[in-house]
């Protein structure tokens, strides 16, 4: 509708002028996950390239990599035709390369000006700041993107996040940048501030700026950019002129033809409902969530990141708190206000962020294991290690972690292993319901493969079991029936027959299907 | 690679893999202790001065000596497990003065012994419980609740006292800080002995130590295991406010009068005992035979030092070097020293 409009007064600067910035080859790998093999990358100067894909498809590594935080493993990187080496931060700025981040990487103590040159300020010959200069040129280029009204004195921390966005294009433009990255600029922003930031950002296009725009949002995609390129799993599955280009085409890129994993076969046998779930609210994160949960089922959470998927999960966990709604497990109302009331209750939660919710790095495994079972282990309150070592023991090797010995670090376990060893800890409390958040996010194929496998046998043993998962794949290999979630409500329930990839992707991200 | 080899004896088992509980060897690691470090400085200490002086090992010699860490050694043991969940106290200092203070009042207006003894302690305890409530109600940082309480307790000790002293002490009060359980063996020193086993069994033999350690290390996975932090950092600011109760009336009892500026600087050389003893001053590990070895070496710097008649400015150089070069060494230990895997 109105994107269509906007697509066809950009189509005539879809000429193919030199490109300003290519990358060739570029991998990148971090210890049990390949984050990127072997991508490309053309950006053209004038014009706005969408950078699109699931959450993990390499996006934001790739970012990092531009602007000189990350080093790739391999591949080449050339700026106006000829070859760089971004070796550091420093380095990609001086050659006019600028990332916008969703959290815009700014100073909240100095001023709007000294944010605006913070590194390249204006000297006098004494080599003092310059204040004078650097107030009248902040006032210039403020001045040169419609931005008269932010004062070059006001202090950062006193600005809104839409303000901020202007201070650190502004930045970009007193450096002359010509490569603008934007790493999901939209996300904080309310309808107003994203009409003002595509009016900036048609600004530097008539300037000759190059930029990548990174979004899950398909209407800002269309509204804004010229051209797209689609990320899946750390390769490059497509690019291309936007107009001209269907939504489905581009969703069909993003998912994959097939899902590629093998996910462990297994028959539901849906027992009795454990846990019922009415009207959940939180104050800001999540509104009216409601579902039943059965002895014997994965339930399955999709959403895009920021859903508020985690939250509500939290909630069930006793550790965020909530406005109203009822939990009720196996007939019995529930209003955990602490996770250890959860766990009493029988609800456990495998956190997203396992190295700091998840496991206590500098303790043995053993002990991470038997931390919520001492009660069990113990003698009248006296620790008993030899129990607490049969326990781990036992459950780790059911799930068959790798590790020296049981007194090893957890924080010296791989990815995989860290997080067989919470699944273990939660096993060990005999739950009812267990949350798993991001099972598998960082974790290597292998240990992938064991946590779906043990999954499946949780589920048979009659556990009723919910997965929080932004993959689509494991989504949809490993769910009996599939939640979508969108800014803090639930979409859409779908069952297993029901769901594809391509209607768990639209559903997430608001558009019709 | 070598862990895994030495492991793979037991894998040949008809039961497949079979974890080991440990594989370091205890002895070695034992050696190689910051504890082991401390004996050393113990003995070394022991070895130099009773060559210095042929008094030094009397008997007498010694228990006179021990009181030079008693009443601060039994406010480290509860210190050290503090500091070990990631707080701190600053205030133990001033809850001593204000402990001495109150029992000072009671005893002019004719209250006996028992009396004098249960209000001691119940101030040590309701100003542990204070600052337990603002740390962990009200989510401010401990350094600076602390160091407000610190203040306010000896202000009001102040404030109560003027520049006056109390002397009114009954005479069997005396015994705490004055008596002999049997032949040297001091009240302190017999209760010191004591509390560090209570709280050696506490820290490292029950679920409650485990779990200090574990908010120490990882509040936020601790939490999220269903260890109730919050619980057990009130219930950690409680103990301290009791063992600084119970030091303020052995000191009252040793002393047999109360000054506002009594146990002054005291929370210094408590905080240094706790860390020169291992106790990691950013949380999360520590012993408590570490403390009691640091407090026996503290207690021999200081005896040694008023037996050269240092005075007392140097002395609290002495202590502020210590605790400096104390904080920095275990970090440099932990950085380069052998890896400890318990």
């Amino acid at each position: 509708m109105n994107a269509q409009a906007s697509i066809s007064a950009a189509a005539p600067a879809v000429a193919d002028p030199a490109p300003r910035l290519v990358l060739d080859g570029i991998a990148k790998s971090f210890p049990g996950v390949r984050a990127l093999k072997s991508v490309g990358l053309k950006l053209y100067p004038g014009q706005v390239t969408a950078l699109i894909g699931e959450n993990g498809a390499g996006k934001s590594t790739l970012v990092k990599i531009l602007t000189g935080i990350y080093q790739p493993d391999a591949g080449t990187i050339s700026v106006g035709g000829e070859a760089v080496t971004l070796g550091s931060a420093h380095r990609a700025f001086e050659l006019g390369i600028t990332a916008i981040h969703q959290e815009t990487v700014l100073f909240d103590e100095l001023s709007v000006a000294e944010n605006i040159f913070l590194g390249h300020a204006p000297r006098n010959r004494w080599g003092m700041l310059d204040w004078r200069q650097m107030r009248a040129r902040a006032r210039e280029v403020l001045g040169r993107m419609h931005a008269g009204h932010l004062d070059p004195d006001t202090r950062l921390k006193d600005l809104g996040i839409a303000n901020k966005h202007l201070v650190a294009v502004a930045r970009a433009l007193s450096i002359d940048a010509s490569v603008v990255i934007m790493d999901e600029p939209t996300a904080a922003l309310s309808a107003k501030e994203i009409e003002e930031l595509y009016e900036l950002i048609e600004l530097l296009k008539a300037q000759g700026k190059t930029i990548l725009f990174i979004s899950h949002k398909f209407d800002e995609i269309y509204r804004i950019a010229d051209r797209y390129t689609v990320f899946r799993d750390g390769e490059m599955v497509g690019e291309g002129v936007l107009a001209g280009t269907p939504q489905s085409t581009i969703v069909r890129m993003m998912v994959g033809r097939a899902v590629d994993q093998i996910f462990p076969e297994r028959t539901p046998r849906l027992g009795a409902p454990v846990l019922s779930v009415q009207g959940l609210s939180h104050p800001t994160e999540f509104e009216d969530i409601g579902f039943e949960l059965h002895q014997g089922e994965i339930l399955g959470f999709y959403g895009l990141v920021g859903a508020g998927r985690s939250e509500v999960m939290q909630a069930l966990f006793g550790t965020t708190p909530t406005s109203g709604g009822t939990i009720t497990l196996e007939g019995k109302r529930l209003t955990p206000r602490s996770a250890a009331e959860a766990i009493e209750a029988g609800i456990v939660y495998v956190p997203e962020e396992r190295g700091r919710q998840g496991i206590v790095a500098d303790m043995p495994i053993f002990k991470n294991v038997s931390l919520p079972s001492l009660k069990r282990t113990s003698r009248s309150g006296v620790l008993q290690l030899k129990n607490e070592f049969d326990l781990a023991r036992t459950y780790t090797e059911r799930l068959d972690l790798r590790a020296a010995s049981l007194s090893q670090n957890a924080g010296n376990l791989s990815g995989g292993n860290q997080q067989k060893v919470v699944i273990a800890k939660w096993l060990a409390t005999k739950p009812k319901v267990i949350i798993l958040d991001e099972p598998t996010k960082g974790i290597d194929i292998g240990s992938k493969a064991a946590v779906h496998a043990f999954m499946a046998e949780l589920v048979a043993e009659g556990l009723a079991v919910i997965m929080v998962s932004s993959e689509i794949p494991e989504v949809m290999g490993m769910s009996d029936r599939v939640v979508v979630m969108r800014e803090g409500r639930m979409v859409k329930t779908f069952t297993r027959e029901e769901c594809s990839a391509e209607s768990l992707v639209q559903t997430a991200a608001g558009i019709a299907a | 690679m070598t862990l895994v080899a030495s492991a793979a004896p037991q894998t040949t088992s008809s039961q497949g893999r079979r974890l080991p509980d440990r594989l370091d060897k205890p002895f070695r690691s034992a050696l190689l202790s910051w504890e082991m470090l401390l004996v050393l400085i113990v003995v070394a200490i022991f070895v130099v001065n009773s060559f210095a002086s042929p008094y030094f090992l009397d008997p007498w010699s010694l228990s006179d000596l021990s009181f030079n860490f008693t009443e601060k050694g039994l406010i480290a043991l509860a210190m050290a497990l503090l500091i070990i969940s990631g707080e701190i106290d600053l205030s133990v200092a001033a809850i001593m003065a204000l402990g001495s203070t109150l029992m000072g009042m009671a005893a002019e207006a004719g209250i006996a012994t028992p009396g004098l003894v249960a209000i001691g302690i119940g101030t040590g305890l309701a100003c542990g419980a204070f600052n337990g409530v603002l740390v962990t109600k009200l989510g401010l940082p401990s350094i600076v609740v602390t160091i407000g309480t610190m203040s306010l307790f000896r202000g009001l000790a102040f404030i109560i006292l003027g520049d006056q002293a109390y002397k009114n002490y009954p005479a069997d009060f005396a015994f705490f800080g004055q008596g002999y359980v049997a032949w040297v063996f001091s009240f302190e020193l017999v209760l010191f002995v004591v509390a560090a086993l209570v709280f050696w069994f506490l820290l490292h033999r029950t679920n409650f130590g485990r779990r200090v350690f574990t908010i120490g290390n990882n509040p936020i996975a601790a939490q999220f295991s269903g260890v109730r932090v919050e619980r057990i950092k009130f219930v950690l600011f409680c103990l301290t406010g009791l063992m600084a109760g119970i030091a303020s009336v052995l000191i009252t009892s040793r002393l047999g009068s109360t000054r506002p500026s009594i146990a002054q600087g005291y929370e210094l050389e408590v905080i240094t005992m706790a860390v020169l003893g291992g106790v990691s001053i950013l949380g999360g590990s520590g012993s408590i035979l570490g403390v009691v070895l640091a407090a026996v070496i503290m207690g021999l710097v200081t005896f040694g030092l008023g037996l050269l008649n240092v005075p007392g400015i140097v002395m609290s150089i002495v202590i502020g070097v210590l605790l400096i070069s104390v904080i920095a060494l275990p970090i440099l230990w932990n950085r380069y020293g052998p890896r400890k895997a318990f």
